[in-house]
């Protein structure tokens, strides 16, 4: 469903994604792991298409994303990391102009927003802005309105951030349901416990390169522990096992 | 640490980002050149035709020399009471809704710093542009009337508190409204300064009566006439005592009282305000951060019928562009201005002694008459500045919503094209039928400025936009702010140098009926060869500028994602 050939992207002299190559299949849900600044974020902006990559290739549904740009975005539905909307839209108003941005509007679409906002308990404050949402309500409208025209894929950045355990609980469920019936899904996460019940595979992702990808089972093999816990895997992984420095910090500061 | 070192500190981050934004301006050669370009440009036509105008005042004997200071007077007072409103609107940003105020907030950092530091910045984001406009103003008193090295000194000395007391009571009147006003509605507090404002530039516009001054018969003899001149306009505003300061530097004398008053009260207004803060601004800062009105009214469902035959995207944006226009007081609250405004525009329009008598000539109320589109098109170019030119930063940091969609940038650009085009032409047919009916204006040039108004209308939409899309400011926090930025400056600059060219070429092409006004000539009409050629170029001028826009925004947006 997505093949990322040779992706790179440069801030300046900065590489922020260097030539990464990437196959996730329909139908599966794929973790992207890595450290702080390794590219997660970047490489997720440049197949929802927010971000043009300076060389290689996005190749969503079998169409490159450069040839065909509006028919590789109707395919996707985008979750940013941070939940920035529109302040002055009702949460109503917010998921109708979302799904008439993908062009289609009418009863269907009033349903299917019902649907969504009654999902996360939201029905009560379908009329009020989203000044007034708390962080948690913003991110379960901003998935909601990742949904809202029935994406084949979902690009996630973070997905749990500000959720209740009930909320998180729920989105858990959706996501799995959406891949069992053929969405893919690709998710962008630091809590590597959602990332070792959710996921299918997982790719680790550092200084902008792919180290391993595959299933848990493959990363195991790929780092010679065979019994290891999907955080210690990425830690040996990305070279950021315990510091040592945190105990002489804690001493000086004390 | 002290309040200086901490006053230091809390500056260095605007400061530092103000470098950055600067060295990455010149990184970018193209766009410092068309900055200098366009900047270089701005300054010596204000410069030069300031000086001339200001060269022939003073060739008028006992009369000139005192125009020219009561026009300085007049100056200052509308920048005083401009820089006014644009501290009230930008303490607002700065003290209450900055978004590392919380973070500030929780750190001991004495209440007198942060106070001295927000003003600051307050005072530089709404001064800065009044400031530049200044420069070559001055510069043309201090020329034409010989002023030596030493009047430098005297405008800093008299510019800094003339800058400083609108901010100070800029910032308190801020404090006293977000008080005074239920928090929910914080923001609201923009409606009654942007209303206060209008109330007080109306009196100062009909107290004072311009108009008189250009025509001196209104008075009961020439005494009355040069009294009226000689006497300070407004003694009581630190604007008057700026420009007396200014009078005595030209004329190389010093009245040390204007001084003292000038400086005092600065310094005597700043205390106050920094008391009324440390006594104010902990529960106004807490009540401002209460949350807004919940519940939205059900709004544009008038709107969506009448664009029900439009595409759903399209549609779709334009409700969006107008539902959060109209639930953003920042932004509707100055259409109440804009309204009272035009009033004032109209009504003076109607008071100017053209048909009045004999001390007019036709020429000169034929050209009156022709000026009313370059007046009506600066009013519309000020308006396209203030609520089309934020239109694409105030999608800033939901811009990925329009992005990860299947949009097109022609047609985000469309859209917002449209939702500024249509009630701006509204605004521009009205206030050119309006004027043209109070002068008396004939039919060929009635109609011909109909189609100009309309073309120009067309023109600075598409020329804000654009502007707006290559200078976006999305870290603003409050739309009525983004217009005082470079860009908007640039805007502004561009869309008067088109409307300058519209104007004069067609003032060439209807230079033989203008001469036909003049004394010992026979009147005519505009010929229909004049109206065409003048149509023409008008069509020509302003839509290259419009189309030029349009295309180079559209290709903006698309390179912005590879930025």
């Amino acid at each position: 469903m997505i093949e990322l050939t040779s992706l790179t992207k440069r801030y300046g002299e900065f590489v922020a994604v260097d030539s990464l190559s990437l196959s996730i299949a329909a139908g599966r849900i794929t973790g992207l792991l890595g450290p702080n600044g390794a590219g997660k974020t970047t490489t997720l902006r440049m197949i929802a298409g927010i971000l043009e990559p300076d060389s290689g290739q996005v190749c969503i549904g079998g169409l490159d994303m450069a040839d065909e740009p509006l028919a590789t975005r109707a395919m996707l539905g985008f979750v940013p990391d941070r939940p920035f909307v529109y302040e002055k839209l009702t949460g109503g108003e917010l998921l109708r102009f979302t799904a008439g941005l993908h062009g289609i509007s009418g009863s269907a679409v009033e349903r299917r927003i019902d649907e969504l906002l009654d999902l996360w308990d939201l029905v009560p404050w379908k009329d009020h802005l989203v000044e007034s949402y708390s962080h948690g309500m913003r991110q379960k409208l901003i998935l909601s309105s990742a949904l809202v025209h029935a994406p084949r894929l979902l690009v996630i950045d973070e997905p749990m951030v500000g959720l209740d355990p009930k909320s998180a609980r729920i989105l858990k469920d959706l996501l799995r349901e959406f891949a069992d019936r053929g969405g893919t899904i690709l998710v962008s996460t630091h809590t590597l416990e959602l990332a070792e019940v959710l996921c299918d595979e997982i790719a680790i992702i550092d200084r902008g390169r792919i180290a391993v990808a595959g299933t848990i089972e493959d990363l195991r093999r790929a780092s010679e522990s065979h019994d290891a816990g999907l955080e210690q895997l990425f830690l040996r992984i990305t070279r950021g096992e315990t510091d040592h420095r945190i105990a002489s910090l804690l001493d000086a500061l004390a | 640490m002290s309040v200086a070192s901490e006053y230091r500190l809390l500056l260095q981050p605007k400061w530092r980002a103000a470098l950055r934004r600067a060295s990455s301006v010149r990184s970018r050669v193209g766009r410092l050149l068309l900055v200098g370009a366009l900047g270089a440009a701005a300054w010596p036509v204000v410069y030069l035709t300031l000086a001339r105008f200001l060269a022939a005042l003073r060739q008028v004997e006992d009369i000139g020399p005192l125009l020219a200071s009561r026009l300085l007077a007049l100056g200052l007072l509308l920048f005083f009471g401009l820089l006014l409103l644009s501290n009230v609107i930008g303490a607002l940003s700065g003290f209450f809704l900055a978004r590392d105020l919380p973070a500030l907030r929780t750190t001991p950092v004495d209440g007198l710093s942060l106070y001295l530091a927000r003003l600051t910045e307050t005072l530089v984001s709404s001064s800065w542009m009044v400031l530049l406009i200044l420069v070559p103003v001055l510069a043309a008193y201090a020329r034409v009337f010989d002023a030596g090295v030493a009047f430098l000194p005297v405008s800093v000395g008299a510019l800094v508190p003339f800058l400083v007391i609108p901010a100070v009571v800029g910032s308190a009147l801020t404090l006293l409204l977000v008080r005074v006003f239920p928090a929910r509605r914080s923001r609201d507090i923009l409606l009654v300064a942007g209303l206060g404002a209008v109330a007080v530039l109306v009196l100062v516009l009909r107290v004072l009566r311009p108009e008189r001054l250009v025509n001196p018969e209104s008075y009961r003899n020439l005494v009355d006439f040069l009294e009226s001149l000689r006497g300070p306009s407004s003694p009581w505003l630190p604007s008057q005592w700026t420009a007396d300061v200014l009078v005595d530097g030209l004329e190389g004398s010093a009245d040390p009282l204007t001084w003292v008053l000038l400086w005092s009260t600065a310094a005597g207004l700043t205390t106050l305000g920094a008391s009324l803060h440390g006594w104010l601004y902990p529960a106004c800062f807490t009540r401002a951060q209460e949350g807004d009105e919940q519940k939205a009214r059900r709004s544009g469902t008038g709107l969506e019928q009448i664009l029900s035959g439009l595409a759903v995207r399209r549609r779709e944006l334009i409700l969006k562009d107008v539902r959060t226009f109209f639930r953003d007081t920042t932004q509707w609250s100055q259409l109440i201005i804009l309204a009272v405004l035009v009033v004032v525009y109209v009504y003076n329009m109607g008071a100017l002694p053209l048909h009045a008598g004999t001390t007019v000539s036709r020429y000169l109320t034929t050209v009156v008459l022709f000026l009313n589109l370059a007046l009506t098109g600066f009013v519309i170019a000020a308006i396209a500045g203030r609520f089309v030119f934020p239109a694409f930063s105030l999608e800033g940091r939901t811009l990925w919503l329009l992005r990860s969609s299947p949009v097109e940038a022609g047609e985000i650009l469309r859209s917002k094209y449209w939702t500024g085009l249509v009630p701006l032409t509204s605004l521009a047919l009205l206030l050119t039928v309006l004027t043209n009916l109070v002068l008396g204006v004939p039919p060929v040039l009635f109609f011909l400025s109909m189609v100009s108004i309309v073309l120009l209308t067309a023109s600075f939409t598409a020329q804000a936009l654009a502007w707006g899309i290559f200078f976006p400011v999305f870290e603003s926090e409050n739309a009525a702010q983004i217009p005082t930025s470079i860009g908007g400056l640039l805007y502004m600059l561009g869309a008067l140098g088109s409307l300058g060219l519209v104007v004069l070429c067609q003032g060439w092409a209807l230079r033989g009926y203008f001469v036909s006004g003049l004394p010992g000539r026979v009147p005519r009409s505009v010929a229909a060869s004049e109206a065409v050629v003048a149509l023409v170029i008008t069509v020509g001028v302003t839509m290259i500028a419009a189309v030029g826009s349009l295309r180079a925004a559209e290709a903006r947006i698309e390179s912005r994602r590879s930025g």
